[in-house]
C-alpha cells in the first residue's frame, strides 16, 4: 500500500475533502477545504475521483517523506521548494519540502489515491472547531494512500493566478440583519480599508478596522449561517465564516460574501488590506 | 414570515416564534425542495442552504404550509439524569422553590428538541413548561460531557466537554453525540424526551 509519512509538520497541516455538507441540522458544522477551487484542482490534476481527501497546509512548513512512489499536485498558496498547478511524479524516499508562500496563505497538497484515513460522519475533513475528523498532522505519522481513482487527466499545468499579495478585494450583498446597522454603519463597512488580524482560523476572518454603528441594541436570538456570513460581535469589527464556522451564531450578519469571492477568504494573510466591496 | 438575504446559498425564514419554526420546519423537512443541501432551525428562523438558484427556492418556501403537528409520534427517548449540578441550588433560588421540586419540574415536563446547534448534537431542548432562567453571569471553561443543564425556556444536555453559560441541573451517562455511532446525534430537532431522575449518585 502507499503512503507518505509527516516528517514536520509545519504551523498548521490538516486534512481535508469536501465536508459534512448536510448535517447542519443536528450541529455539525460543514468544514471541508477553505479554499475549494485549490482543492479540487489539486484532486483533478492527479485524477482522483471527486472528494478524494487531501492536505491542506497553513504558511507552508510541511516536510513529507514518499514512502512508495507517489503522483502528487499541489495548488493554493504557492510555497517555495516544491512544484506548483502540475501533476510530479515523486520517488520513494524523496522528500517534498514546503517552504513559506510567497502569497496567500493556503497550500493543497493531492496524492493520486486520496488519503486514505477512516470517514467521520461521512468526511476525512479536520473540523477543528468541532474537534470531528481526524487532529492535525503530528510529525512521523505515516498516511495511508487509497486506491479511488480515474484515469489521469494528461494536463501538465494548471494555468491559475497565485493569490493576490497585495489589496485583495471581495464583493458583498446585504446579509439578513443589514438593518441592525445604521447607513453610516453600513457605509462604513464598505467604505474603510480593513486588516486581517493574527487572529483569523479555519472558522473565520477576523478582520481589523473602525467599529460600525449599530441601529439597534439586544440580542439577537442565534440563527443559522452560512459560509461567507459577515457577522458583527459587540466589538464591531467584522469575521467572515469559513469553512470551519458554527452552524448557528448569535452575532447579527450584516453582509456576505459573494460566492465567487469565498475561496479567496481563505488565502488572505494576517496584516493583508482587505476592501468589502457593495 | 419574511425571507431574508443570506448570500449566493441560502435564504434566512424568518418566523414569529418557535412554535411557527417547529412548524415550518416540519413542513419542509418533510417535502424538501429540490437541491435543498441544509435546513437549519433555530430559535425565530430557519436557514435554507441550497445549490440550485436562489429564485426557485425563495418561491419554494412561500408556498410552505406549516404543519400543524410537530411531534413524531413514538420517537420519545429517556434521560436518567442524577441531579446534582453544580447550578442546581442557584436554580431553585432563581425560581422561587426548593431543589426537589426543580427536579420534579424537569422530569415531569416531556422536552421537545426544538433546533441543534452551538456544537455537534447539541439540543435546544423545549417543554410546555414555563422555564425562563439567565445564563450564569461568567460561563464556565469547562462544563463536563454529559451536564444536564437549563437557560432561558430551554434545557440541554452537553455532548462533549466545551465551555458554556447554561446553569448546570445535573449529569447524564448517556452519550448524546458519537461520532463512531449510527445515527451519531441523539436530539434532531422534533425529537421528544423525558428526563428520569436516576437519584443521587
Amino acid at each position: 500500500m502507499s503512503s507518505l509519512t509527516v516528517i514536520e509538520s509545519g504551523p498548521l497541516a490538516t486534512i481535508q475533502d469536501r465536508g459534512r455538507a448536510g448535517q447542519a441540522a443536528l450541529g455539525v458544522p460543514a468544514s471541508g477545504a477553505c479554499d475549494r477551487a485549490a482543492y479540487e484542482l489539486a484532486n483533478r490534476l492527479v485524477g482522483n475521483v471527486a472528494g478524494a481527501a487531501a492536505i491542506e497546509l497553513t504558511y507552508g512548513g510541511l516536510v513529507v517523506h514518499a514512502d512508495t512512489e507517489l503522483v502528487v499536485a499541489i495548488t493554493g498558496a504557492p510555497c517555495t521548494g516544491v512544484p506548483l498547478n502540475a501533476p510530479a511524479r515523486v520517488r520513494a524516499g524523496e522528500l517534498l519540502r514546503f517552504g513559506p508562500p510567497a502569497t496567500g496563505l493556503r497550500t493543497y497538497l493531492a496524492v493520486r489515491g486520496g488519503v486514505d484515513v477512516p470517514p467521520v460522519l461521512g468526511s476525512r475533513s479536520t473540523d477543528l472547531l468541532s474537534g470531528l475528523g481526524p487532529a492535525p498532522l503530528t510529525a512521523q505519522q505515516t498516511l495511508p494512500i487509497g486506491t479511488l481513482v480515474e484515469p489521469m487527466p494528461g494536463v501538465d499545468l494548471a494555468p491559475v493566478a497565485h493569490p493576490p499579495g497585495g489589496e485583495v478585494r471581495l464583493r458583498v450583498t446585504p446579509g439578513p440583519r443589514r438593518d441592525w446597522f445604521t447607513d453610516a454603519g453600513w457605509a462604513a463597512l464598505v467604505e474603510q480599508t480593513y486588516q486581517v488580524s493574527s487572529n483569523s482560523n479555519r472558522v473565520g476572518v477576523r478582520l481589523d478596522g473602525a467599529p460600525l454603528d449599530r441601529s439597534r441594541t439586544g440580542e439577537l436570538a442565534s440563527e443559522g449561517m452560512a459560509r461567507g456570513a459577515i457577522q458583527i460581535p459587540p466589538s464591531g469589527t467584522p469575521v467572515i465564516f469559513l469553512a470551519d464556522h458554527p452552524v448557528t451564531g448569535g452575532y447579527p450578519v450584516i453582509a456576505y460574501v459573494t460566492e465567487p469571492d469565498l475561496d479567496a477568504c481563505a488565502q488572505l494573510r494576517p496584516g493583508q488590506p482587505v476592501r468589502l466591496i457593495d | 414570515m419574511r425571507l431574508l438575504p443570506a448570500g449566493d446559498r441560502a435564504v434566512l425564514v424568518e418566523l414569529g416564534n418557535l412554535d411557527e419554526v417547529l412548524g415550518y420546519y416540519a413542513a419542509l423537512t418533510a417535502d424538501p425542495p429540490a437541491e435543498v443541501i441544509d435546513i437549519v432551525p433555530a430559535a425565530h428562523t430557519v436557514l435554507v442552504t441550497t445549490s440550485g438558484p436562489l429564485g426557485a427556492l425563495s418561491q419554494a418556501l412561500r408556498a410552505v404550509t406549516p404543519a400543524g403537528t410537530t411531534q413524531v409520534a413514538g420517537d420519545l427517548i429517556e434521560i436518567p439524569v442524577t441531579y446534582d449540578g453544580a447550578d442546581l441550588d442557584d436554580v431553585a433560588r432563581l425560581l422561587g422553590c426548593s431543589v426537589s421540586e426543580v427536579v420534579a419540574r424537569h422530569t415531569g415536563d416531556e422536552w421537545t428538541v426544538a433546533f441543534c446547534g452551538f456544537s455537534p448534537g447539541f439540543g435546544y431542548l423545549t417543554s410546555a413548561g414555563t422555564w425562563n432562567l439567565p445564563r450564569r453571569e461568567s460561563p464556565r471553561t469547562k462544563v463536563p460531557v454529559g451536564a444536564v443543564a437549563l437557560a432561558g425556556e430551554f434545557s440541554g444536555v452537553y455532548p462533549r466537554e466545551s465551555p458554556g453559560g447554561w446553569q448546570l441541573i445535573g449529569r447524564t451517562t448517556v452519550r448524546i453525540f458519537d461520532q463512531d455511532r449510527e445515527p451519531a446525534a441523539l436530539f434532531h430537532p422534533g425529537r421528544r424526551v423525558r428526563f428520569v431522575d436516576a437519584g443521587r449518585g
